[in-house]
């Protein structure tokens, strides 16, 4: 028989306290109110005095409610009925469908050991020239979109996750916009999409804590996936809304803040999330992509910053496009070497050329007279910025390099790009 | 020696698990939580009254109050022995390999196995006979380690207490648990000595006579740190930088092409995808010092930044142990760890969880001193039996926000002999390696001469100031003679301060190559040049530079180098 507890002695903010014996730290417990029941989990335990966070928010909650534990931590189930479906933050479906009870799976579970792990080699094609030729994204890698809000972000993640080759695109929303929800629903559809999907769906009218699991809930789903064989990529936007979740609890329980009201473990947080894209040796493997939203698009915010220092780079959406500066894949190495022998040097040369565009920018803005460098470099970064950065450009890597080379043979002397001559001979436009 | 007691769970609050006991215990011992089959290592890390609160080095979910602890008597340590080479270990010296053997794809909690192989067989060779008066640190015997000679020693424990060897065992195979060896101390009580011993890792090993100031340069083939900011063996250094400006990669290079004898490279808190790296490609690479693969000569401590997080304070002692082991025999080891701020987060984390007064940015008050004591275990130490080994430790630091300011890189300034600074300018405009090599500074002294590098520096640096004053006054407002020295500080930074990681030959660069070719450098930036337009000028070191560039990717003295050597000194006249 289940013991009921129906004396709550604490309620702060959205967690409440209750004395209870024999719960286990991270169980989950039902609380049932006048509003309705609501799932609720153990953050920490003194003595008798067990805390929780109540995923539904603590408002309505009367002291004589009843607290229920349920002897298991938080669980989602794995099976192909999960796909095409739409759930909640908590994991209850938000579409018509019913509430899968088959092979619950505990999420959060423990990370992958690195003997595990292969190095990846698969090149992602995205069809955007900034993201295959200057910062190519790799199978299994983790990379955030940072943006100020109002860039268009969630289409741009849409617009990958359509044109990525995958077997499996799960989508979790947190403090996601209702329009942004049925943007994304309707793209799926569009692109027939929403059948080998799953969307784990946290929209910004529903309690702030309800969000803490979406990431948690779509990676165990991504992981049992995987392990079957399949690649699976998972969109989470926006991971901003989930560290400041993080942070009502942390000052709720009344931890001692590290910078800007965020708590001390932060990163690792974040990091436990991350790092759970993964290529599996002899399975399959796991790519995130995620949108951290940038307050004041001010990159040294600690969750853009912390971000930063967890993913394998990061693109920087400023302005409609993909910034070249401040973006970065760590992983295009991995990959660049092997598409075309030019790749890597139409890659760093074209990016310093555009270096040298932007202050000699800076300098016309200034007054100085321009000479007949900084002419070239003028008619070259209007190129760069119309052909290959705009993101309406959808071509595939080779064009895109082969157009890199039109641009450079079209303004410049070989000599003056400063790419090795053996490549200059293959390749330049004459 | 049966010393031990138990305990009960009263509180749990993340990775804290606060515990009353009964009889007594003792700080920084290790103890076990038993959660049902699970049994979950622990460190107490603080005591109050009869309330001890530890620190557990795994996932807590599940725990219960009342749950049974065992408090173990002894520290965190670690084995040492022959066999730690080539092995990759976590932050606690789980062989992650057998691991991934034993339980799959899963870090599965609670489980530890021996981080030596105890089948291994070892081919002994006795250095010592009986009656012989020996220390701890001395040599008993050796076993052949891949390519070096593994000293089995006098077990540190004994310290500086003079001992008697009685017996030896005769040259054959034994396992690392075998006796080869037993002593007698002073008061005549006999202690057997096997191939392996354990060892604190938040205790220094000091069997050795005495430290020597670090002097000789550590080459490390990357241009940029050899000539401009150099490491002594035996000295410490750290590589501050925002995310993205390199960080990681400079530290592969570095452990790739050292001239050290071991690396041991601690990951710590960082991206698994990076060991992952050195995990599959290492044991491919081939060594060019020793002819065997780079594994050979690599021990990694691995606690990726979703391990457990107080495992991963304790794994940069656990590396540094390891180091130390090996430098009591006469080895020179580079330590690297990746990145000393996540080791001070997880600092952070435990302080904020024990409700400690914190210091800035939330940081423990005593995060200063337990840095200093870290980079102090690095050194060059002669041995007592005359010989010397070495620990270099250069440790890689990622600032919050990019920002040099903050508490840890601030902390490490203090202690390290050299400051690698990476910028976020430099590797914005893809100058690689983004050490900035005005900011950053040295206080070890380079294989290149003084006088010629106080020349090359002297015109970056005006070159940079020229740079600065042109945003101001434009092209035109600058003098022919200035623009030629920025033009000539521009050619410096671009053909030697930066390297291409990804071309063969300029990935590394050989110290006699380097002393060559920056001769010819200097020559270069000494020479006088007559432009009449500024246009002419920008061409001819565009030229130039294309030409040192290509020279960069030559075989060093082969026939394309000398001739495109010519090729470069006919141009300019010489």
């Amino acid at each position: 028989m289940q013991k009921v507890y129906n004396e709550i002695i604490q309620i702060a903010g959205d967690v409440i306290t209750v004395e209870a014996e024999d719960v286990a730290y991270r169980e989950l417990a039902q609380i049932r109110t006048a509003q309705g029941t609501s799932l609720a989990q153990v953050i920490r335990m003194d003595g008798a005095k067990v805390s929780l966070q109540v995923l539904a928010g603590s408002r309505g909650i009367s002291t004589n409610d009843r607290v229920m534990f349920l002897k298991r931590p938080m669980q989602v189930s794995i099976s192909d009925d999960l796909l095409g479906r739409v759930f909640d933050g908590s994991g209850q479906p938000r579409d018509n469908g019913p509430v899968l009870q088959e092979r619950m799976t505990e999420i959060g579970g423990p990370s992958v050991n690195p003997a595990k792990r292969v190095i990846p080699r698969k090149m992602v094609r995205t069809g955007i020239p900034m993201i295959d030729v200057f910062n190519t994204l790799v199978e299994s890698q983790k990379l955030p979109i940072f943006s100020i809000a109002g860039e268009p972000y969630n289409p741009l993640l849409a617009r990958i996750a359509m044109q990525a080759e995958v077997d499996m695109i799960i989508l979790g929303g947190m403090g996601l916009k209702y329009d942004d929800y049925l943007f994304f629903k309707d793209t799926f559809e569009e692109h027939g999409a929403l059948s080998r999907s799953v969307l784990f769906i946290h929209t910004a009218s529903d309690p702030t804590v309800e969000c803490l699991l979406v990431p948690d809930m779509c990676l165990a789903v991504a992981e049992q996936f995987a392990l079957q064989g399949k690649r699976v990529l998972v969109l989470l936007t926006d991971m901003t809304n989930f560290a400041d979740a993080m942070k009502e609890i942390a000052i709720t329980m009344e931890q001692i803040p590290s910078n800007r009201g965020y708590p001390g473990d932060l990163y690792s947080q974040l990091a436990a999330r991350y790092e759970k894209a993964v290529d599996f040796d002899g399975a399959g493997s796991i790519t995130v992509l995620a949108v951290t939203t940038m307050p004041g698009d001010d990159v040294t915010h600690p969750v853009p910053d912390n971000t930063g220092y967890i993913t394998e780079g990061q693109f920087y959406l400023k302005g409609g496009h993909i910034e070249p500066f401040g973006s970065l894949s760590r992983l295009k190495q991995q990959v660049n070497g092997d598409t075309r022998p030019d790749h890597r040097a139409i890659m760093d040369r074209m990016i310093q050329l555009f270096a040298d565009y932007r202050s000699t920018l800076e300098k016309k803005a200034l007054g100085f007279q321009m000479s007949a460098w900084d002419e070239k470099l003028l008619k070259y970064g209007k190129r760069f910025e119309e052909e290959l950065m705009s993101l309406s450009v959808n071509i595939p890597l080779e064009e895109a390099l082969d157009l890199g080379w039109r641009i450079l043979s079209d303004i410049f002397d070989p000599e003056e790009t400063g790419i090795k001559d053996a490549l200059v001979k293959k390749y330049w436009k004459k | 020696m049966s010393d031990k007691r138990e305990g009960s769970v009263i509180g749990i609050n993340g990775n804290m698990v606060a515990v009353r006991f009964e009889d007594r215990v003792m700080q920084n011992e290790v103890a076990y939580i038993q959660r049902g089959e699970e049994s979950l290592k622990a460190e107490v890390i603080r005591v109050r009254g009869k309330r001890a609160d530890l620190q557990v080095f795994e996932d807590t979910s599940g725990v219960k109050v009342n749950d049974r602890v065992e408090f173990s008597g002894e520290l965190l340590s670690v084995e040492l022995g022959p066999g730690l080479l080539t092995q990759v270990f976590d932050g606690l010296q789980n062989p992650l390999p057998e691991l991934a053997q034993q339980h799959g794809f899963f870090l599965k909690r609670g489980v530890y196995l021996p981080a030596l192989d105890l089948q291994a067989q070892w081919e002994f060779t006795p250095k010592s006979k009986r009656g012989d008066k020996v220390r701890s640190g001395d040599k008993l015997g050796s076993v052949p380690e891949g390519i070096f000679e593994h000293w089995i020693m006098v077990p540190f424990r004994f310290q500086n207490e003079i001992l008697e060897v009685v017996e030896v065992a005769q040259k054959g195979k034994y396992k690392i648990r075998d006796v080869i060896a037993k002593v007698k101390d002073t008061a005549g009580k006999v202690h057997e000595v096997t191939m392996y011993q354990t060892w604190p890792v938040k205790v220094p090993i000091t069997a050795y006579a005495q430290k020597l100031k670090p002097v000789d340069p550590m080459v490390t083939k990357i241009r940029i740190i050899d000539t401009l900011v150099p490491v002594a063996l035996g000295g410490t250094f750290c590589t501050p930088g925002p995310f993205g400006a390199g960080k990681t990669v400079l530290q592969h290079l570095l452990s790739r092409h050292a001239e050290v004898d071991i690396v041991v490279i601690a990951a710590c808190g960082e991206r698994a995808g990076e060991v992952v790296e050195v995990l599959r490609e290492f044991p491919k690479l081939h060594d060019p010092r020793t002819g065997k693969t780079l594994m050979e000569r690599t021990i990694i401590i691995c606690n990726t930044s979703s391990m457990p997080v107080a495992a991963r304070e304790s794994s940069v002692y656990t590396a540094v142990t390891l180091a130390e082991y090996y430098r009591q025999m006469g080895l020179n080891v580079l330590l690297l760890a990746d990145s000393t701020s996540r080791w001070a987060q997880a600092m952070r984390e435990m302080s904020g969880r024990l409700e400690e007064i914190p210091g800035e940015e939330a940081f423990p008050a005593y995060l200063e001193s337990r840095i200093a004591s870290f980079y102090e275990r690095a050194g060059l130490v002669q041995l007592r039996n005359g010989e010397t080994g070495s620990i270099t430790i250069g440790g890689s630091v990622s600032p919050a926000g990019g920002n040099f300011e903050e508490p840890v890189t601030q902390g490490t300034l203090k202690v390290v002999g050299a400051f690698h600074g990476l910028s976020r300018a430099r590797s914005d405009a893809r100058r690689y390696p983004a050490i900035d090599p005005l900011d950053s500074w040295s206080k070890y002294s380079s294989f290149i001469d003084a006088g010629k590098i106080q020349k090359a520096v002297s015109i970056l640096r005006k070159g940079s100031n020229i740079g600065q004053m042109m945003k101001v006054v434009g092209e035109e407002g600058t003098s022919m003679d200035d623009f030629v020295v920025y033009l000539k500080a521009e050619f410096f930074d671009s053909v030697y301060l930066q390297q291409n990681a990804f071309d063969k030959v300029d990935e590394y660069t050989p110290k006699e190559r380097q002393v060559y070719v920056f001769d010819r450098l200097v020559q270069v930036l000494e020479a006088p040049f007559n432009f009449k337009h500024k246009d002419e000028a920008r061409r001819s070191f565009q030229d130039l530079r294309q030409r040192f560039i290509n020279w960069n990717s030559a075989e060093f003295e082969s026939g394309d180098f000398k001739q495109m050597e010519k090729g470069i000194f006919e141009k300019i006249g010489h």
